[in-house]
C-alpha cells in the first residue's frame, strides 16, 4: 500500500474546523461533474468537450449517461478550445474541460480570440488547477491561469472555494451568454457557507466579520483563511474573511471596505503572487488611495518546491498556522 | 449567375478591394486577390447565406481562417448587400468596426479570425453541432497554404475525419507564397493533397480562378462520411500584372500611380469581358 497523502490540515487545524462547525464535503471536481451531468440531463443542448480528460474531469458517468453530449478531441487542447468555441457559435452550450495547466497555456490564443474576442458563450473548465497535481511538478501546475485570463478582455473568472460555490458557479456558467472560466482542484473541501448564503457573480461573500485584519482569499485557500481567523480570535484578534469566488469582475467595493475598516490585509491565493487576486486587490486599494500593511500569501516567483498540494501549501504558509503568523506579523 | 457575370463581378470586386486597401493605407493585397474568385463563387453560388437569413440557425457557415485577406471578404459582403460599399472606405480607420481582420461587428462575419490556425478547429465545432442537431447547413473555411504550418490545423484535420464531418469543406488558397517567400522554401507542406487524404479527407484539386471548377468542387460534399478539402491553385495578386506572384505584395499599399495602373488593367479586363458578351 502506498503511503497516505499528507493532509491539508494539521491536527490543530482539524480541531479548529470542528470548533467552527465545518463539515467535510467532496472535491469541487466531483461537485462540478455531478452538477454538469444534472444540467445536461435537463438540457440536451449542453455539450462537454474533453481532451482525453474525461477521467481527470470525473466525466465518466456523463459520458456513459449522455454519450451524444460529449465530444472527445483527444490530447489536443488548442483544438479543444477551438471546437468548444465553434460549438458555442453554432448554438450549443459548450463546456471545454481540461486540466487548467494545459487549457490556459497551450490554448491561450484560442481562448483570447475564438472565445473572448469572438464573444461566444463558451465555458472553460480548468480542472486540477493551482498545485492540485502537486508532486507531478511544474508542467502540471497552473499558477499563471488567473494572471493570463485577467489580462484578456471579456471573460468572467470564477474560483469557487467549496462545493456550494462550485455548484453555483457552474449553474451561472451554464446560463451565461458570454465567456466564463471556472477553475478548481480535486481535494475534498470543507463546506464554508450557511444554507441561506446567496451567491452572486462579482460579489465577494463575507464568511466572518472583523476589523483587525482582512483575509481576502479565493478558491481552495479560503478555508485556511477561515481557520486562521478562528485561531486569531483565540488570541484576541478579529479577522474578516472574504471569499472572492469571482476574480474578474472583482468586487472592488468589498475590498475597499475591508481596506478602510481593517488595519491590515492579507490576500490569499493558490497562484503565483504575480498577476493574481493579490495584485488585483493591491491595484484596487492603491487606486482608491487606501494604503494598509499588505501581504500576498501565494506561491512566490521561484521554482515551486516539490511536494504534494498539502506540502506546497504548508511550505509557502497557505495554512492556518502560516496565515495566522502572517497576519500577526502585519499587525505588529 | 452565369460564369460571365461572375467574371465581371470579380473584376468589380478586385477594384473595390484595391481601392479599399488604398484608402485604408494598409492591407493584405496579394492574398485578397488570390482568394477573391473563391469568395465570389462561395457567396454568389454556394453559400446559403444572405443579409436576410444571417440569424437563421440553418444558414451555411463560412469562417475565413486566413483572416488577413479580409479586404476581399469585406468587398464581397458589401456586394452581397450586407452593408453599403461606401463603408469599405473606413477599413482600418479610427473607430471603424472594419478592422484589419474579420470581426463579428461586421454583418456577415461569423467569427473573429486573423491569428492563423484557428478557423479549422472552430469549423469542426460548428460542423459537429450541425451533426448533433441533424441540421442541413454546411460549414466552410478558407485556409492559406502558409497557414498550414500551424499545428492546430492538423489537430482539427484529425478530428474532422474522426467525426466523419462530411458537412465540412476546407478550401486551401494555394497561392504558394507567404510573407517571407515561397511556401516550399519557408516550410514545405507538399504533398498537401496526400497529407489531407492520409488524414481521412476527400480531396479535390481545382483551378482557384475557374468558376466552373470551383462550383463543381464546392456544390456538394464529395464523399459521404468524409470532410472535403478543395485545393484551389491560385495566383497571389491575381488580376494585376505587377502584383501577380510577387511575395512583396503579401501586404502592400499601391501608390497613386500603382493604383491607377492596377485599375486601368482591371478596366481593360472588364472591357474585354463585355466585348465577348
Amino acid at each position: 500500500m502506498s503511503a497516505p497523502a499528507p493532509s491539508m490540515y494539521s491536527p490543530a487545524a482539524k480541531a479548529m474546523a470542528e470548533k467552527l462547525g465545518l463539515k467535510m464535503g467532496r472535491a469541487n471536481l466531483d461537485e462540478f461533474a455531478a452538477t454538469l451531468l444534472e444540467l445536461a440531463k435537463a438540457d440536451r443542448n449542453l455539450v462537454a468537450v474533453t481532451s482525453d480528460s474525461r477521467g481527470s474531469g470525473k466525466l465518466g458517468p456523463f459520458a456513459q449517461a449522455l454519450p451524444k453530449q460529449l465530444v472527445e478531441v483527444g490530447i489536443a487542447e488548442q483544438n479543444l478550445v477551438g471546437i468548444t468555441a465553434g460549438l458555442a457559435a453554432a448554438g450549443k452550450k459548450s463546456f471545454g474541460v481540461s486540466p487548467s495547466c494545459f487549457l490556459t497555456a497551450r490554448s491561450l490564443e484560442q481562448i483570447k480570440n475564438d472565445v473572448c474576442y469572438s464573444n461566444v458563450p463558451a465555458v472553460l473548465i480548468g480542472i486540477s488547477s493551482g498545485v492540485s497535481y502537486g508532486a507531478l511538478g511544474t508542467t502540471h501546475h497552473s499558477l499563471h491561469d488567473l494572471a493570463v485570463l485577467r489580462a484578456i478582455n471579456n471573460i468572467t473568472i470564477l474560483v469557487p472555494a467549496d462545493n456550494f460555490e462550485t455548484r453555483e458557479a457552474i449553474r451561472f456558467a451554464a446560463k451565461a451568454t458570454k465567456p466564463a472560466f471556472v477553475r478548481f482542484g480535486k481535494a475534498a473541501m470543507f463546506g464554508l457557507h450557511k444554507p441561506e448564503t446567496k451567491f452572486k457573480v462579482g460579489k465577494a461573500i463575507s464568511l466572518r466579520e472583523g476589523n483587525d485584519v482582512a483575509f481576502i482569499a479565493t478558491g481552495e485557500t479560503v478555508v485556511h483563511a477561515l481557520l486562521a481567523a478562528g485561531q486569531l480570535a483565540e488570541r484576541g484578534i478579529q479577522a474578516r474573511v472574504l471569499s472572492v469566488h469571482t476574480v474578474k469582475p472583482l468586487d472592488v467595493e468589498a475590498i475597499l471596505k475591508a481596506g478602510r475598516e481593517c488595519r491590515a490585509i492579507v490576500a490569499v491565493e493558490e497562484h503565483l503572487v504575480n498577476g493574481g487576486l493579490g495584485e488585483a486587490c493591491a491595484s484596487g486599494l492603491l487606486q482608491a488611495g487606501v494604503s494598509k500593511p499588505f501581504h500576498i500569501a501565494g506561491i512566490p516567483d521561484e521554482e515551486t518546491v516539490p511536494g504534494s498540494q498539502a506540502d506546497i501549501f504548508r511550505h509557502y504558509g497557505i495554512s492556518m498556522e502560516g496565515l495566522t503568523e502572517t497576519a500577526t506579523r502585519l499587525l505588529k | 449567375m452565369t460564369d460571365h457575370e461572375l467574371q465581371l463581378k470579380s473584376v468589380h470586386l478586385r477594384k473595390n478591394t484595391l481601392k479599399a486597401i488604398y484608402e485604408a493605407g494598409a492591407g493584405h493585397t496579394g492574398g485578397s486577390l488570390s482568394c477573391l474568385d473563391i469568395l465570389n463563387v462561395l457567396y454568389n453560388r454556394i453559400l446559403n447565406v444572405s443579409p436576410e437569413n444571417f440569424s437563421d440557425p440553418n444558414r451555411d457557415r463560412y469562417v475565413q481562417s486566413k483572416g488577413h485577406s479580409v479586404e476581399a471578404l469585406y468587398a464581397v459582403l458589401a456586394d452581397r448587400g450586407f452593408y453599403p460599399e461606401a463603408e469599405l472606405k473606413t477599413i482600418c480607420h479610427y473607430q471603424s468596426h472594419f478592422v484589419g481582420h474579420p470581426t463579428r461587428h461586421i454583418p456577415g462575419i461569423e467569427m473573429n479570425t486573423g491569428a492563423l490556425g484557428h478557423g479549422l478547429p472552430i469549423c469542426v465545432g460548428m460542423a459537429i453541432a450541425g451533426k448533433m442537431d441533424n441540421a442541413p447547413y454546411r460549414v466552410f473555411t478558407l485556409l492559406g497554404d502558409g497557414e498550414l504550418a500551424e499545428g492546430s490545423n492538423w489537430e482539427a484535420a484529425m478530428a474532422a475525419a474522426h467525426y466523419k464531418l462530411d458537412n465540412l469543406t476546407a478550401i486551401l488558397d494555394r497561392n504558394t507564397l507567404q510573407i517571407s517567400g515561397r511556401t516550399r522554401d519557408v516550410m514545405s507542406n507538399e504533398p498537401v493533397d496526400e497529407k489531407f487524404r492520409a488524414f481521412g479527407w476527400a480531396v479535390k484539386v481545382v483551378n482557384g480562378h475557374n468558376f466552373a471548377e470551383l462550383t463543381e468542387a464546392l456544390s456538394k460534399p464529395s464523399e459521404t462520411g468524409k470532410p472535403t478539402c478543395v485545393i484551389a491553385n491560385t495566383v497571389k495578386g491575381r488580376g494585376v500584372s505587377f502584383m501577380e506572384d510577387v511575395a512583396r505584395w503579401h501586404h502592400g499599399v499601391p501608390s497613386d500611380a500603382e493604383l491607377k495602373q492596377a485599375l486601368g488593367e482591371l478596366d481593360a479586363a472588364e472591357a474585354k469581358l463585355r466585348e465577348v458578351a
